[in-house]
């Protein structure tokens, strides 16, 4: 049951990493892959229905890390004080950001507060999980740097899928110049994993490289995906002992009571989640024209 | 001032400030719903405008309570490590069923209603309003349980200093959840049928359209029915108060020492008699304990310690929440019964209740205020002292650094919301005839 709970939640993260990873992308790039306000505006409606229940994979993760593992949860979340500070700091101004912009009259605000609160969570996120792992800072800032580029790889490949015209040529260029700066960042900070999940990634991201250059943009996009998928478990992997230095994952998990009524409550509800959730892409599955 | 004091704000300020946005959620997405639902079945325009420019205003708000809303899920970790190692076998359990049954079905479909206007058969676009906004109310209710376990502890035991849950319905019926999850949805809805009252009273004294009678009708219904919970579950909430937090009911009265037959004082000084008991057990005679007597008796429990809780605070929000809770559903029955049958709005009535806006919110801020300060000292009651709760590791540098992030920032916002409310109210509805919906191809609602 305890590691039942640890596949759960590292399933959930996983599914945050996912999908905030491209929201986080396209938040940093809309600004660079347009030209027009129009344009600005449809990079960013190509999250615009989504984002904020993608965003609830990350409370679903940290709730279900609080329920099933409080010493874990409260272990983690003091022990990298400043950072999450950090990280609540980007999603407050990101999701004001997102929801504020086509209600105010100059948007010059909302779209800084995106970019950042895109890049701020994209960086701290792999800065917190490699220090976790290596507990050293020049691991953190490698860690960080790679879920960075790769979030603007993942970003770039989604935007490019999710447009028309010119935006969905720059984006493409975009996608091309950053995988030009993860592959080797991956390489770099995958390398120190170096166990087979870790070493898939990195193919994964060459993988999305040569698709994106090709045009393929789903299947970059899968690429881009399953890089994020492999490197989520390859951290998990390795957490899968000691969650936190000095303590176990036995030692920090809830009773078997509270386990097992969340698993009932868990495997009934996830799967209308990945239903109703699935139905909202399948919605907006189309491209986001530029208005005008 | 150490961490533990800068914490104890910081949880104050950051909550506070949340729940200024949340019962707006809770009461306006309900009452956005009901507008379009009454466009649908009724076809006429006006209910599709007050839908839109409510939803407007909605989703302004809504926002914040979202990315305020993280921030009280991180902060227990970060804050509070020793609180969260000690309850997360019972706490996190609600927590964990908010994110599953209402935090992803409130923000997929409220996706799904912003950008499905012409995406979205009519009746499915409608269920979507439907469903966030039933999530909200679904996540109030496991937050709501969460937070009345810390009052009343119940369907657990104590094992290797943490707390198990033993029975998790136990926790979600606890007698003190089912009186506090009631009374503070309807106080939700009280602060959001306050909010709708002055927007339309504004407009009432601009232009007298029908559309804004029509709309604080509404409101006012909401209102009054939900006063009528509100002070329903009030009355259930003093008795089991009476049982469950004797030191919260004697400091809320400043009673001091155990008193048969105990009044209740309006202010210091004016009392009336018997009224306390009364309330307390639905006995005029019956004895109220007091806070000296009660430290006496907490002492000889717990050991030496300060039990009491700051009795000014807790007098004062009490009575701070009755007098402006019940202001504002007196002034909604007085609407009620002066537009009743087709009659207007009197100009000095939505002057009066474009100026009541503040009202509902003092209310529910005090009444926070006397649930959390009069639970001090403990976190959990009987349990864990707030002393005992917060992270060790957590220097007073690294809380001072993020009181003054939320604070400042925080403060930044609050007046970015305003100035943009105001904006949204003063613009009003949209005033040319929108195309038919099926026929638009943009949205026109870009977040």
């Amino acid at each position: 049951m305890v590691e039942l709970w640890f596949v759960i939640i590292a399933f959930l993260w996983t599914g945050y990493f996912v999908l905030e990873g491209f929201d986080f992308g396209v938040g940093m790039l809309a600004p660079l892959v347009s030209r027009s306000a129009a344009e600005h505006r449809a990079g960013l409606q190509t999250i615009g229905p989504v984002w904020d229940g993608n965003e609830v994979w990350l409370i679903t993760a940290v709730g279900a890390m609080f329920a099933a593992f409080p010493a874990w949860y409260a272990g983690l979340f003091s022990a990298y004080y400043l950072p999450m500070l950090l990280v609540l700091v980007g999603l407050i101004v990101r999701g004001v950001g997102l929801e504020w912009r086509g209600k105010v009259a100059g948007t010059l605000w909302c779209d800084l507060g995106i970019a950042a609160g895109s890049a701020l969570p994209a960086f701290l996120w792999g800065a917190i999980f490699a220090h976790l792992l290596f507990g050293s800072t020049s691991a953190a800032l490698l860690g960080g740097a790679f879920t960075l580029t790769v979030c603007l790889l993942h970003g770039a490949v989604f935007l490019a899928l999710k447009t028309t015209g010119q935006v969905r040529r720059r984006a493409r260029v975009a996608a091309l110049a950053a995988a030009v700066v993860t592959v080797p960042v991956a390489v770099a900070a995958l390398s120190g994993l170096g166990t087979f999940p870790a070493l898939a990634a990195t193919g994964a991201l060459a993988a999305a490289t040569a698709l994106i250059w090709r045009r393929r943009e789903g299947w970059a996009f899968t690429a881009t995906a399953a890089a994020v998928v492999l490197t989520a478990l390859a951290v998990f992997l390795q957490l899968r002992v000691r969650p936190l230095p000095g303590l176990t994952l036995a030692e920090a998990a809830s009773g078997a009571y509270t386990l097992t009524v969340l698993s009932w409550i868990g495997l009934a509800t996830l799967p209308f989640i990945l239903l109703y959730q699935g139905w909202s892409y399948w919605v907006f599955r189309k491209r986001v024209q530029v208005a005008g | 001032m150490d961490a533990l004091d800068l914490a104890r704000w910081q949880f104050g300020v950051t909550t506070v400030y949340h729940f200024l946005f949340v019962p707006l959620t809770i009461g306006l997405g309900i009452f956005v719903a009901g507008l379009q639902t009454a466009w649908h079945r009724t076809g006429k325009e006006h209910y599709l405008k007050l839908t839109k420019f409510f939803g407007k205003l909605f989703l302004i708000n809504f926002a914040m309570g979202v990315v305020t809303g993280i921030v009280q899920e991180f902060q227990f970790g970060m804050n509070w490590s020793e609180y969260s190692t000690f309850v997360g076998d019972v706490f996190g359990a609600p927590l964990a069923l908010e994110a599953l049954l209402a935090f992803f079905m409130e923000s997929t479909f409220l996706g799904l209603w912003i950008f499905g206007w012409d995406r979205l058969p009519k009746r499915i676009h409608l269920a979507c309003i439907w469903a966030a906004a039933i999530g909200s109310n679904l996540s109030a209710t496991f937050i709501l349980s969460a937070n009345a376990w810390m009052k009343h502890p119940v369907g657990y035991e104590v094992v290797d200093g943490k707390a198990r849950m033993t029975d998790l319905w136990a926790v979600l019926t606890n007698s003190a959840a089912l009186a506090q999850i009631p009374h503070v949805i309807g106080a939700a809805f009280i602060v959001a049928g306050g909010f709708v009252l002055a927007v339309c009273g504004y407009w009432l004294l601009r232009t007298g359209a029908p559309m804004w009678r029509s709309a604080a009708r509404g409101a006012l219904v909401m209102t009054a029915v939900a006063g009528l919970v509100v002070a329903g579950t009030g009355d259930t909430s003093a008795r089991l108060l009476y049982e469950q937090q004797p030191m919260k009911l004697a400091a809320a009265e400043g009673l001091r020492h155990d008193t048969a037959g105990a009044g209740f004082s309006i202010v210091p000084g004016l009392e009336i008699p018997k009224l306390l008991s009364f309330l307390s057990t639905h006995e005029p005679d019956s004895v109220v304990q007091g806070t000296d007597d009660l430290q006496r008796r907490f002492e000889q429990q717990f050991g030496p310690g300060d039990y009491r809780p700051d009795e000014t605070i807790v007098f004062w929000s009490f009575r701070v929440m009755l007098a402006f809770g019940l202001t504002t559903v007196g002034l909604s029955l007085l609407g009620l019964w002066l537009t009743r049958r087709r009659r207007q709005f009197p100009a000095w009535l939505s002057r009066v209740l474009l100026l009541a806006l503040p009202l509902p919110l003092i209310a529910v801020i005090a009444g926070w205020l006397l649930s959390e300060i009069g639970r001090q000292p403990w976190t959990v009651a009987g349990e864990l002292l707030t002393a005992s709760s917060v992270s060790p590791g957590v220097s007073l540098a690294a809380v001072a650094t993020s009181l003054t992030v939320f604070t400042l920032l925080y403060g930044a916002l609050a007046v970015a919301e305003g100035v943009l409310l105001v904006r949204h109210v003063r613009g009003g509805v949209e005033e040319h005839t929108p195309t038919p919906v099926a026929e638009r191809r943009e949205p026109s609602l870009m977040y």
